[in-house]
C-alpha cells in the first residue's frame, strides 16, 4: 500500500491550482500530480504514490551511497568485468 | 528502470550478505515496519540469506490489515447504497467485514469502483454530479497527504457529491504501543521509507532516545533492505543508538513539508482502533470539523457497530512481531488469500500473505 516508485518526469502542465507531470516509469507514462514536490523538474526522478509525487530522488546522494555498494560489489565479486549494469547506469545517468 | 534495476544487483547483495556475516557476533531481533518491506523480504529471500543469527519479525505496517473491521462494515454499509458510487483503492475490496466484503457487495450489482488515485474519484464526481461519489480513505503518513489534497480539492470546486470514509493510522504510536509492550523483543527497527519521505524521522529520534533503540529508514528493494540491516547490526554490535538513514536519495530529516501542510491542514489526530490490535491513542487522523461536509460517516449517519474477530486469527501478534504467520493454525488451511480470514492475509503486504505467497511449499505440507 505505500508502495511507491521513481519514474522520469517528460513534460509538467501547470494549471491555475495544481501541477501535473507526465511521468515516465519504464514503459509506461502516467500523470502524477507534483504539488508536493515544487523544486521538481523536467528530467527529474520523482517517488510517486498514489498519483502524486512525494520525493524528488536526489540523484547526487544516489550516486554517492551507490558508488560505494558498487565498489564492494566489485571487490567481493570476481573482478572488474561488468555484467552490463554499470552500462545501463551510465545510459540512464 | 533507474534508481530499481540497480537496487537488485546481485553482486552488491552478495557482497551486502557477506560483510553481515562478518560483522555479527550475537544474535538479534530486528523488525522491518512496513508491509512493502516484508513483501521484498519474502519474494527476495533476504530472511534466509542473512546470519542465523539474525532473526526478522515483521511489523504492523500494512494499512490494509489493521483498518478495523467496523469501517470495513460501514464502507459495506454505504456501498449498498443505490445513489453511491464507492471508490477504493482494490486491495480493500476482499477485506473481510463481520459478514461481508466489499467484493461481494460489487457482485451483488453495487457501484464499487477500484481507482490507483484519489484524483479518479474526484473525476468520477465531477461526472455524475446526480450520484454520490465516497471514497475510501485509508493509508499511513504516506497516502494521507494525497487523500487530504482531494477532499481540499473538492472543498475548493464546491463539489457537494464527493465524500470520504476516513481511517488513517500513524506509525509511531504503534512503535511505543509495542516497545512498551512487556512481550517486546525487538532491539533494533527499520523504520518506513515512504512514511519518513513524507514525515521525516525526527518522530524516531524522539522514540531511539525514550527507548533506547536504533532505528534505521530503509528503502524497499534488496539492496536497501542489506544495507539497513548491515547498518543496524553495525549499531547494535557497537552499541550505538541512533537513528541512522539508509534511504537517503527519498528521505531527508524534515520530510515533505508541502505534503505536511496539506495533511495538517484538512485532516486531525484522534485515537484510532487497529485491527488485531485495538485502540491506540492519537494514533490515526479523522476529518477536521471544517471538512464535515465531506465526512461520509456524518452524511450517511452509519451506526456504530462492534464486531468480534475469528477467534482463530492470530494476526494481533502476527502484527506485533510475536508470532510468525505460520504459528498461525489456520494458516494456509482455512486461512489462503481466495479466502482469507483475517486481513494479513488479504493484502500483499500483509505478513501472512507473503508467507503464503513465498514460503507455503516450505511451511504447509
Ligand atoms: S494466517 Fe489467517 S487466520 Fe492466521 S493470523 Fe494470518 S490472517 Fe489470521
Amino acid at each position: 500500500m505505500c508502495l511507491a516508485v521513481p519514474g522520469r518526469i517528460l513534460t509538467i502542465e501547470e494549471t491555475k491550482d495544481s501541477r501535473v507531470g507526465r511521468v515516465q516509469f519504464g514503459g509506461i507514462t502516467r500523470p502524477v500530480q507534483l504539488d508536493f514536490v515544487p523544486e521538481a523538474r523536467v528530467g527529474d526522478y520523482v517517488v510517486t504514490h498514489v498519483g502524486f509525487a512525494i520525493s524528488r530522488v536526489d540523484a547526487e546522494e544516489a550516486e554517492r551511497t551507490f558508488r560505494i555498494l558498487r565498489g564492494m560489489g566489485l571487490l567481493e565479486g570476481e573482478g572488474p568485468e561488468s555484467r552490463g549494469e554499470s552500462n545501463e547506469q551510465d545510459r540512464a545517468a | 528502470m533507474k534508481y530499481l534495476d540497480e537496487y537488485r544487483d546481485e553482486r552488491i547483495a552478495r557482497a551486502l550478505v557477506a560483510e553481515l556475516h562478518r560483522r555479527v557476533t550475537r544474535p538479534w531481533v530486528l523488525m522491518e515496519i512496513c508491509g512493502g518491506q516484508t513483501h521484498t523480504l519474502m519474494r527476495y529471500g533476504i530472511d534466509e540469506l542473512v546470519p542465523r543469527q539474525i532473526t526478522l519479525v515483521h511489523g504492523p505496517g500494512c494499512p490494509v490489515c489493521v483498518t478495523p473491521l467496523e469501517i470495513i462494515d460501514k464502507a459495506i454499509r454505504i456501498a449498498s447504497k443505490p445513489e453511491v458510487i464507492f471508490v477504493s483503492y482494490g486491495d480493500m475490496l476482499r477485506v473481510p467485514g463481520s459478514e461481508s466484503d466489499l467484493f461481494r457487495v460489487k457482485a451483488a450489482g453495487g457501484d464499487v469502483r477500484v481507482v490507483y488515485t484519489p484524483v479518479e474519484a474526484l473525476k468520477l464526481a465531477r461526472a455524475n454530479p446526480q450520484r454520490q461519489v465516497v471514497f475510501f480513505g485509508i493509508g499511513f503518513e504516506t497516502t494521507a497527504p494525497a487523500n487530504a489534497m482531494a477532499v481540499w480539492q473538492a472543498c475548493r470546486e464546491g463539489l457537494r457529491n464527493f465524500s470520504m470514509l476516513v481511517s488513517h493510522v500513524l506509525v509511531p504510536p504503534a512503535i511505543r504501543l509495542l516497545l512498551g509492550s512487556p512481550h517486546n523483543r525487538v532491539q533494533g527497527f527499520i523504520a518506513p521509507g515512504h512514511v519518513c519521505t513524507v514525515m521525516g524521522y525526527r518522530e524516531y529520534e524522539a522514540l531511539a532516545r525514550e527507548f533506547h533503540v536504533p532505528f534505521v529508514v530503509g528503502g524497499f528493494e534488496p539492496i536497501d533492505l542489506l544495507e539497513a540491516i548491515s547498518m543496524l547490526v553495525a549499531q547494535l554490535e557497537e552499541g550505538r543508538v541512533e537513528v541512522e538513514n539508509q534511504y537517503a536519495r527519498s528521505v531527508n530529516r524534515e520530510g515533505n513539508r508541502p505534503a505536511q501542510a496539506i495533511m495538517q491542514e484538512v485532516f486531525e489526530v484522534c485515537d484510532r482502533k487497529w485491527r488485531g490490535v485495538g485502540l491506540i491513542a492519537q494514533s490515526g487522523l479523522r476529518l477536521r470539523p471544517e471538512f464535515a461536509a465531506y465526512d461520509a460517516e456524518k452524511i450517511f449517519d452509519v451506526a456504530e457497530f462492534s464486531a468480534e474477530e475469528p477467534a482463530e486469527c492470530i494476526s494481533a501478534q502476527v502484527l506485533q512481531g510475536l508470532k510468525k504467520p505460520v504459528d498461525c493454525p489456520a494458516f494456509g488451511r482455512r486461512c489462503k488469500p481466495e479466502s482469507p480470514l483475517g486481513a494479513p492475509m488479504v493484502s500483499s503486504e500483509g505478513a501472512c500473505a507473503a508467507y503464503y505467497q513465498y514460503r507455503r511449499v516450505a511451511t504447509v505440507s
